[in-house]
C-alpha cells in the first residue's frame, strides 16, 4: 500500500502545489542549483583552461580565466548556458528529420517509449482481471510478479536488444518489448491491489442486489481501482522511457536519446550528453504530467477528486 | 508433434496449481508459486532442446546452470566488483546523503517547499543516463559506479524522508509542546521513529535502483570485471549462457539486497501496521 | 482551597481565515481555583477547546489576560505546570506503555530510577500495573486512554488539562473512566479543566459547570455544583442530579440565539 501511494505522489499533485503559492521556494532552489552549477563549472573546468595558458605561456586574468572556463568547447562540465544553446541548437537548429536534430532523436525514442507503454500496460490490466477472479493464477503469479520487482531487469536490456539483433530483429520493436516489460509489473501490482481494494461491505452490498460477476467488476471494482491504475502508470511510464534509453545504449544503435548519450560520451562531447540527459528528462516530466492531467481528469469526472 | 508433450507439462502443471490452490493455506500458496516456477523452467527446456533454439537466442535452463557452476570465480569477482563495491557503497552513501539533508532541511519550510517538488521531479527523471557523464569524472573503476548510485537513489530516499518527518499528526506535535519538549527531543524521540516506515519505503525502492545504476555504469567503460562488463563482453563472444547466468546472480542479489532491507525493516518498524498484519 | 490558579480577564481569540476573521472567543472572564474541577461544555465551534488549549498555550489569545499559576501561559507551559489529555490517546506505537509514560519524563530530564519509580506509581493510579511492557496496539481503546492519562500525571503537574478525553469511547467504559477520573481527582488534589459535550458527563465530574455557546465563542452561564465531593455511580438517579442537569440544559438552550 505505502509503495503505491508513495509512488503516485512522486511527480503528481507538482503542478497544484506550485499554482498554491510554492513557486518562490522551487525558484529560490532553482537559482541556487543554478549557481552552484556555474561555481562548479568553474571549478571543474580550471584544470584545463590553466594547463592551456601554462602551455602557450599566457597569463590569464580572472575575468578571461573564468570566462573561457565557461566556454570550452568539450568543457568536463558545462555550464548551463552552454547546455541550453547545445538544446536551442538540437531542437530549433536543425532540420526535424536531420540525425543532429534532439525533435528527431526524442521522437524515436518516445515512439518506442508509448509503444511499450501502452502494451505493457494492456497486458498488466488484462492479467490482474484474470489474478482476481482466478485464485490458481493469483498463486502462481503473483509471487513471482512481486519478486520481479526486486530484479534490475534493466540492466539486461541492452543485452536483450542485442539478442534480438541476432536473429533480425532490430529498430522499434525491441525497444517497445523492454518498455513494456518494465511498465507491466508496476501496472499488474498496482492494479491487482486495486481491484481489490472494494471492502467486504460494499462486495456484500452488491451480493445482496444479485448482482452479475460482471456487474459486480464493472460498477464496483473496476472504478475503485482507478486511482491504483493511475499511481502505477505513473510509474511504469517512467520506467518504460528508462528502458528504452538503456535499451538504445548498446553500440550500433543510432537515433534515440540513448544513442545521443552513448556517442557523446565516446567522442567526449560532453555538451551533447547533457543536450540529451535534459531531453530525456523534459520528455519524462511530460509524460509524468500527462498522465497525471489524465487521472485528475479522471478522478474528476468520477467524482473522487476536488 | 513437439508441441505434445509441452503442452502436456504445462497443462499438467497448471492442473496441480488450480487443484492445489482450493487448500488455501500458507504451505499450499507456497507450493503453487514454487511449482509454477517449475513448470515455466521445465517448459522452457523443453521448447529450448525439442525445437532445436540455437544457444545464441535462448539458452537451456540446463546450460545456464552448467555455465553458473563453470565460472564460479568470474561470477564472484563481477559479483564483489558490481554489487558490493559499486551498488552497495553508494546506496550507502547516497542513503545517508539523503537522510542528513532531509534531516538539515527539516527546520526550514521554505527549503522543503522547494526542494520537495525539485526531488519529486527528478525521482521520475532517467538519472541512469548521467552514468557516462560520471564515468568521466571518476574513471572507470567502482568508485562512478558508486557515483552513480549515489545520483540514481538520493533523491527517492530524500522524498521519503522529507515526507516522513512531516508525517506526525498535529496532536502528536500539541503533545510535544505541552511537555516543552526542545527541538531535538522531538525529532529524536518523536518524528525520527514516525518517519521510519516511509525511509524504510524509499530505502527498498532504491535497492533495485542501486543495482541497475552499478551494472549500467559499467556499459559505459569499467574495469575487465564487472556484471556490466561480462554481460555486454559475453554477449560479444555470443556466450549467452554466461550472459544468463550474469543475470541470475543479479536477481538473486536483487531478491537478498531487497529481503535484508525489509527484514530490518520488520525489526525497526514491528509497530507498524503493515507490519503487524503480516504478525497475525 | 480557594487559591486562584487560572485566571482569563476579557479573553478575546479571532482566527483569521479565508472567509474573514472567526471570533473563536469574546469576553471570556473565569477564575479557576486550586483543586477545582471545571467542566466546559457547549456545542461545537463554542471554543470551549480553544480555551483550554489557550491554556495550555497551544494557542494565543488576540486580546485580554489569561494567566496561569500568574504566568503567562507559555511561561507555564516551559515551566511545565499542566499535563495535557487530547480525544485520541496518541501513544507512540513504538514504544511500550511504561516508554510512553516515562517519554515527558525523558524529555524532561528525570534520572532512570526516578523514571522507573513513576511509571510504576502512575501505572498504578489508573489501574494498568502489570501492563507497562505491552505495546500500545495490544491494548482495548479505554485502557490506551488511561495510559494516556497516566502519561499526563507522570511529571506532577498540578493542573490536568483533558480535552474530551473519553469522547470517542463507548458508554460503559466511559462510566468506568468517569469514576476512575474522580478516584483519581480525590487522590491528587489537582486543578482540572475538562472539556465535554455530555451533559451527564459534566454534572457527574465537576464541582463547577462554564456554559458555553458559539459565535462568538462565549461563556453564558457558570454553575456551581451542590453535589457531594463523594460521588457513587448512581448519583445520577437523584433529584438534585437531575436538577443540575437541567439546569445545565437550560444554559445550553439560552445560548443559542434565533438570529
Amino acid at each position: 500500500m505505502t509503495d503505491m501511494a508513495i509512488g503516485g505522489m512522486r511527480g503528481g499533485g507538482m503542478l497544484r502545489r506550485a499554482a498554491s503559492g510554492g513557486v518562490l521556494p522551487i525558484l529560490t532552489v532553482l537559482l541556487v542549483i543554478v549557481m552552484v552549477w556555474y561555481v562548479a563549472a568553474v571549478g571543474m573546468n580550471a584544470q584545463w583552461v590553466r594547463d592551456q595558458a601554462a602551455r602557450s605561456g599566457a597569463v590569464l586574468e580572472t575575468g578571461e580565466f573564468v570566462r573561457q572556463t565557461l566556454t570550452l568547447d568539450r568543457p568536463v562540465l558545462p555550464a548551463p548556458h552552454q547546455v541550453a544553446a547545445g538544446l536551442w541548437d538540437g531542437i530549433a537548429g536543425q532540420k526535424i528529420t536531420s540525425k543532429r536534430s534532439l525533435v528527431w532523436h526524442g521522437w524515436v525514442t518516445l515512439s518506442a517509449t508509448l509503444a511499450g507503454f501502452g502494451i505493457g500496460t494492456l497486458a498488466g490490466i488484462l492479467l490482474a482481471v484474470g489474478i482476481v477472479h482466478n485464485r490458481a493464477m493469483d498463486q502462481s503469479l503473483m509471487p513471482w510478479a512481486v519478486a520481479s520487482q526486486t530484479v534490475p531487469i534493466l540492466a539486461i536490456a541492452p543485452m536483450v536488444i542485442v539478442v534480438f539483433a541476432s536473429a533480425g530483429i532490430t529498430g522499434l520493436l525491441p525497444k517497445a518489448i523492454i518498455a513494456a516489460w518494465l511498465s507491466f509489473f508496476p501496472v499488474l501490482v498496482g492494479m491487482v491491489k486495486g481491484l481489490r481494494t472494494p471492502e467486504a461491505m460494499q462486495m456484500d452490498l452488491m451480493r445482496s442486489w444479485s448482482a452479475s460477476p460482471a456487474q459486480r467488476f464493472w460498477r464496483l471494482r473496476l472504478p475503485s481501482s482507478m486511482p491504483y491504475l493511475f499511481a502505477s502508470l505513473k510509474v511504469a511510464i517512467a520506467a518504460a522511457l528508462v528502458g528504452t534509453i538503456v535499451g538504445e545504449l548498446p553500440a550500433g544503435a543510432s537515433s534515440g536519446l540513448g544513442a545521443r548519450l552513448l556517442s557523446g560520451s565516446y567522442y567526449g562531447q560532453t555538451v551533447q550528453i547533457w543536450s540529451a540527459l535534459f531531453t530525456a528528462a523534459a520528455l519524462a516530466g511530460g509524460l509524468v504530467l500527462l498522465i497525471g492531467l489524465l487521472e485528475r481528469l479522471t478522478l474528476r469526472r468520477m467524482g473522487l477528486a476536488r | 508433434m513437439n508441441a505434445l508433450p509441452i503442452l502436456a507439462v504445462w497443462l499438467g502443471g497448471w492442473a496441480l496449481n488450480v487443484w492445489l490452490a482450493r487448500i488455501d493455506t500458507r504451505a499450499s500458496r507456497l507450493l503453487v508459486a514454487l511449482i509454477f516456477g517449475a513448470t515455466l523452467l521445465l517448459v522452457w527446456e523443453m521448447i529450448v532442446t525439442l525445437y532445436g533454439v540455437p544457444t545464441v537466442i535462448l539458452p537451456a535452463p540446463s546450460q545456464i546452470g552448467a555455465s553458473v557452476a563453470a565460472n564460479g570465480s568470474i561470477l564472484w569477482t563481477d559479483f564483489v566488483q558490481t554489487i558490493l563495491k559499486g551498488a552497495l557503497s553508494g546506496w550507502l552513501i547516497g542513503g545517508s546523503a539523503a537522510i542528513l539533508t532531509a534531516i538539515a532541511i527539516d527546520r526550514s519550510p521554505f527549503l522543503q517547499r522547494g526542494l520537495l517538488p525539485i526531488g519529486n521531479f527528478v525521482a521520475a527523471l532517467p538519472i541512469v543516463g548521467i552514468a557516462p557523464i560520471l564515468v568521466m569524472w571518476f574513471g572507470f573503476d567502482w568508485q562512478s559506479k558508486a557515483a552513480v548510485v549515489v545520483v540514481m537513489v538520493f533523491f527517492p530516499i530524500l522524498v521519503n524522508m522529507v515526507a516522513g518527518l512531516a508525517a506526525t499528526d498535529p496532536m502528536q506535535r500539541d503533545l510535544m509542546a505541552t511537555w516543552a519538549a526542545p527541538y531535538g527531543a522531538s525529532l529524536w524521540k518523536l518524528r525520527l521513529p514516525a518517519a521510519m516506515p516511509f525511509l524504510f519505503n524509499g530505502l527498498k525502492i532504491t535497492t533495485t535502483l542501486a543495482l541497475i545504476g552499478a551494472i549500467v555504469a559499467e556499459f559505459f567503460g569499467s574495469p575487465t570485471r564487472g556484471m556490466g562488463f561480462r554481460i555486454s563482453t559475453a554477449v560479444g563472444q555470443l556466450d549467452l549462457p554466461l550472459v544468463w547466468a550474469e543475470i541470475l546472480v543479479a536477481a538473486i542479489a536483487g531478491t537478498l539486497f531487497y529481503g535484508v532491507v525489509a527484514l530490518i525493516e520488520k525489526k525497526v518498524t514491528f509497530w507498524h501496521p503493515s507490519q503487524r498484519n503480516q504478525r497475525g | 482551597m480557594s487559591q486562584p490558579v487560572i485566571r482569563a480577564n476579557a479573553v478575546g481569540l479571532t482566527f483569521q481565515t479565508a472567509d474573514g476573521p472567526v471570533h473563536a472567543l469574546k469576553d471570556v472572564d473565569l477564575t479557576i481555583n486550586k483543586g477545582d474541577f471545571v467542566s466546559f461544555i457547549g456545542p461545537s465551534g463554542c471554543g470551549k477547546t480553544t480555551f483550554l488549549r489557550a491554556i495550555a498555550a497551544l494557542e494565543t489569545p488576540t486580546s485580554g489576560q489569561l494567566t496561569v499559576n500568574g504566568m503567562d501561559p507559555d511561561a507555564a507551559r516551559r515551566a511545565r505546570a499542566y499535563g495535557y489529555v487530547f480525544q485520541a490517546p496518541g501513544l507512540y506505537p513504538w514504544r511500550t506503555i511504561a516508554g510512553n509514560i516515562s517519554l515527558p519524563l525523558e524529555i524532561m530530564g528525570f534520572s532512570r530510577a526516578d523514571r522507573a519509580e513513576r511509571v510504576a506509581r502512575v501505572l498504578d493510579l489508573v489501574d494498568l500495573a502489570g501492563f507497562g511492557g505491552k505495546f500500545p496496539w495490544q491494548l482495548s481503546g479505554g485502557m490506551q486512554q488511561r495510559a494516556s492519562i497516566a502519561r499526563a500525571l507522570a511529571f506532577d503537574a498540578d493542573i490536568l488539562l483533558m480535552d474530551e478525553p473519553f469522547g470517542a469511547l463507548d458508554e460503559i467504559v466511559r462510566d468506568r473512566l468517569n469514576q476512575a477520573l474522580l478516584e483519581l481527582w480525590a487522590k491528587t488534589g489537582k486543578t482540572i479543566g475538562f472539556v465535554t459535550h455530555s451533559i451527564p458527563e459534566a454534572v457527574y465530574l465537576s464541582t463547577r459547570i462554564v456554559v458555553m455557546s458559539p459565535r462568538p465563542g462565549r461563556i453564558t452561564r457558570v454553575i456551581d455544583s451542590p453535589l457531594p465531593a463523594s460521588r457513587p455511580l448512581d448519583i445520577r438517579d437523584t433529584p438534585e442530579f437531575i436538577a443540575l442537569a437541567h439546569e445545565v440544559r437550560e444554559g445550553l438552550r439560552e445560548g443559542h440565539s434565533y438570529d
